[in-house]
């Protein structure tokens, strides 16, 4: 893992001591509302529908088990004893008190860590794969590429303020884990065929209003040129990207606007003059020692050699929670483990500060020290040993983390929702739950496979809905809570955006639809087929009949 | 009738114009006219309060019902943390939002 040099740690500590000073002058009265507002959210503190909400950066999603540690102890010290990890693969809590943001920045900097790139119209947070370095179908490990993105967009003074926020995700193998495609800019590093490495630029995609699936507009930068490369498409958007309308603002609106192959060539325009910079002081491109400088921190832990394989799967519980939560990992004798923060029925991402603390307890223990957050809203441990899986178990079965659903219908991602969220237009979190309920005690949970659904309480579409295989939106119908279904979304390499199927449901409705759906599906489904796979091969309509038939009249 | 809301400019709170001060429960909230704009310029000059605005709400018989449901969930607290909500003994209380 990166270890913060003494740079990092002075800008964090600095800006630590900016908000203390920053805050009080606001609590004193110096500072109006309007001016602290920026201020606040350059450190991740929004003013939520209870109280004031605090997203702590998780960057590329990485974390030791100090900083995990950490993260359940100001879930106890200054918030209600509980964090909801998001979609962005970070935290969030949800109780915090103005007077004390400060200090929870002031802890967080002890563990190099800090809120920064959590809200405004800058790059945000990059994100990744939360399997990299450890799983066997990555071409590289992407998180030193993704460390030096961080340390190029932060407090990068051009981008600070750009028409709108700036998402990137970063990976490294055709199984796109990293929902890459629904970026601002999203880098999947590849090998040419002489073997060498470079990046393939996707950029224009995102959910939200107007979801694009971002076109690729260059297959291969070479590595010692990709952030001059990520600086032209920023800096294109920047010139050109919409100020006037908030909803037009993203860069997939410029991409789509212009066309893809027009922004691609205002991008090479402006790459070719940064290129003609590199040897002056004009040059941005970090050198390769410094990338090389970082790519030390992420060589591989101490693996042992030559251990077995093989699992005593007798008991019956863990042979499902391996078969569902453990991923084939790099190396012989070792497992990538899912933890699932999804139990029946509970708050999809929400973890206690006990079960934080355990995790990291565990990260440490047995991950040689390194725990991933997922977009999933889950928790994964990159390198356990196999023989260690029935102990790690047992311990998560005991503290409610052991549930052995990891990309079934159960392991919902639901974003906050109206119970939380000021920007909402209905609750996310209950249909979460009730349809988590429905399909464990229903049995069909399982035998439905892999399913991804996703719940969003508005058009913003932080719970991913366009994307998932069942989608599930929450509106306004004239003051009253309205969901809409869509179909078909995915965010894995063969990504896709889900279609609607047709009128909205009420709370309970919308559950219903959700089991016609999967009835659909496993009435139609051939040999291995995915839920996706038939709804691809067989189209809306059989859906729709089901989902909208008319209850038979009796008598 | 309406009724003015608002943050807690240290806690976050939610809280209400009870006529004189502010309160965490909304069945203690004042109706209020004309003098809205200046309740809300006096109280946040003083920072007393944060974004304070004005919502419609109905004497219902039950207590003050906001219009809105985002102000009712404002008002209880999260649906799917009861206990966390002003009315942590009552399992029923997530009804009242909806
Ligand atoms: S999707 Fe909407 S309701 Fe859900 S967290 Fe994002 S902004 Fe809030």
């Amino acid at each position: 893992m990166y270890v913060y040099d003494h740079y990092d740690q002075q800008m964090v500590d600095t800006r630590v001591a900016e908000f203390r000073d920053q805050t009080r002058r606001r609590i004193e009265g110096t500072l109006s509302e309007e001016n602290f507002r920026p201020l606040r959210l350059q450190n991740g503190l929004y003013l939520q529908l209870h109280a004031y909400m605090l997203r702590v950066a998780v960057p590329y999603g990485t974390l030791s088990g100090a900083q995990m540690r950490m993260l359940g102890d100001i879930a106890d010290k200054y918030d209600r004893g509980y964090g909801h990890f998001t979609t962005r693969q970070n935290i969030q809590y949800n109780w915090i008190k103005l007077e004390e943001a400060p200090d929870i920045l002031a802890d967080l900097a002890t563990v190099e860590m800090h809120a920064i790139q959590t809200s405004g119209n800058c790059i945000r947070n990059t994100t990744s794969d939360q399997f990299a370095g450890a799983t066997p179908d990555e071409v590289v490990d992407p998180r030193p590429y993704g460390e030096l993105i961080r340390q190029w967009s932060t407090f990068h003074p051009e981008f600070l303020t750009l028409p709108r926020k700036f998402k990137i995700a970063i990976i490294a193998s055709e199984t796109d884990r990293a929902a890459m495609r629904l970026h601002d800019i999203g880098i999947n590093l590849v090998k040419n065929e002489a073997g060498e490495l470079g990046a393939a630029f996707y950029v224009g995609g995102g959910m939200g209003r107007t979801p694009m699936i971002a076109p690729l507009i260059r297959d291969f930068v070479p590595l010692d040129q990709f952030i001059t490369y990520a600086e032209a498409c920023l800096r294109v958007y920047n010139r050109y990207g919409r100020r006037d309308n908030k909803y037009k603002a993203r860069i997939k609106i410029l991409v789509h606007e212009l066309g893809a192959a027009e922004y691609t060539r205002q991008v090479e325009a402006e790459f070719a003059h940064l290129l003609t910079l590199q040897n002056t002081a004009g040059n941005i491109e970090p050198p390769l020692a410094e990338l090389e400088r970082i790519k030390a921190y992420f060589a591989d832990p101490a693996f042992e050699s030559g251990l077995s394989d093989s699992l005593d799967l007798a008991n019956a519980d863990f042979a499902k929670w391996v078969a569902t939560n453990t991923a084939p990992h790099k190396v012989p004798g070792y497992a990538i483990v899912s933890i699932s923060c999804k139990p029946v029925g509970g708050i999809p991402g929400d973890a206690t500060a006990d079960q934080i603390r355990l995790m990291a307890d565990l990260g440490r223990d047995l991950s040689f020290d390194e725990l991933r957050v997922t977009h999933t809203q889950n928790i994964v441990l990159p390198h356990v040993k196999k023989a260690d899986l029935f102990g790690l178990w047992s311990k998560l079965v005991a503290a409610d983390l052991a549930t052995a659903n990891i990309d079934q219908i159960g392991d919902i991602i639901a974003c906050p929702g109206l119970d939380y969220c000021s920007l909402a237009n209905a609750r996310s979190i209950p249909v979460a739950q009730k349809i988590s309920q429905a399909f464990a005690s229903n049995g069909k949970g399982e035998k439905l496979g892999e399913l991804k659904l996703k719940i969003s309480g508005c058009i913003i579409a932080c719970g991913h809905h366009h994307a998932g295989h069942i989608g599930i939106l929450g509106v306004d119908r004239k003051g009253t809570e309205n969901y809409q279904l869509s179909l078909g979304g995915s965010e894995g390499a063969d990504c896709s955006l889900g279609t609607i199927t047709g009128p909205g449901f009420d709370e309970d409705g919308i559950v219903g639809a959700v089991e016609k759906a999967t009835d659909v599906y496993l009435a139609n489904k051939q040999g291995e087929e995915r839920f996706l796979d038939t709804y691809r091969r067989i189209g809306m309509a059989p859906f729709k009949d089901a989902i909208y038939a008319k209850e038979p009249v009796n008598g | 009738m309406n009724i003015l809301t608002g943050n807690d400019l240290k806690t976050g709170a939610v809280i209400w114009w009870d006529g004189s001060g502010w309160s965490l429960h909304v069945n203690d909230a004042a109706a209020v006219g004309d003098e809205a704009a200046g309740i809300i310029a006096t109280e946040q000059a003083a920072r007393r309060v944060n974004g304070a605005y004005l919502i419609e709400a109905e004497a219902a018989p039950e207590g003050i019902r906001p219009g809105h449901i985002k102000e009712r969930i404002r008002a209880l607290g999260p649906t799917v943390r009861l206990d966390l909500s002003l009315k942590p003994a009552d399992p029923a209380a997530g009804n009242w939002v909806i």
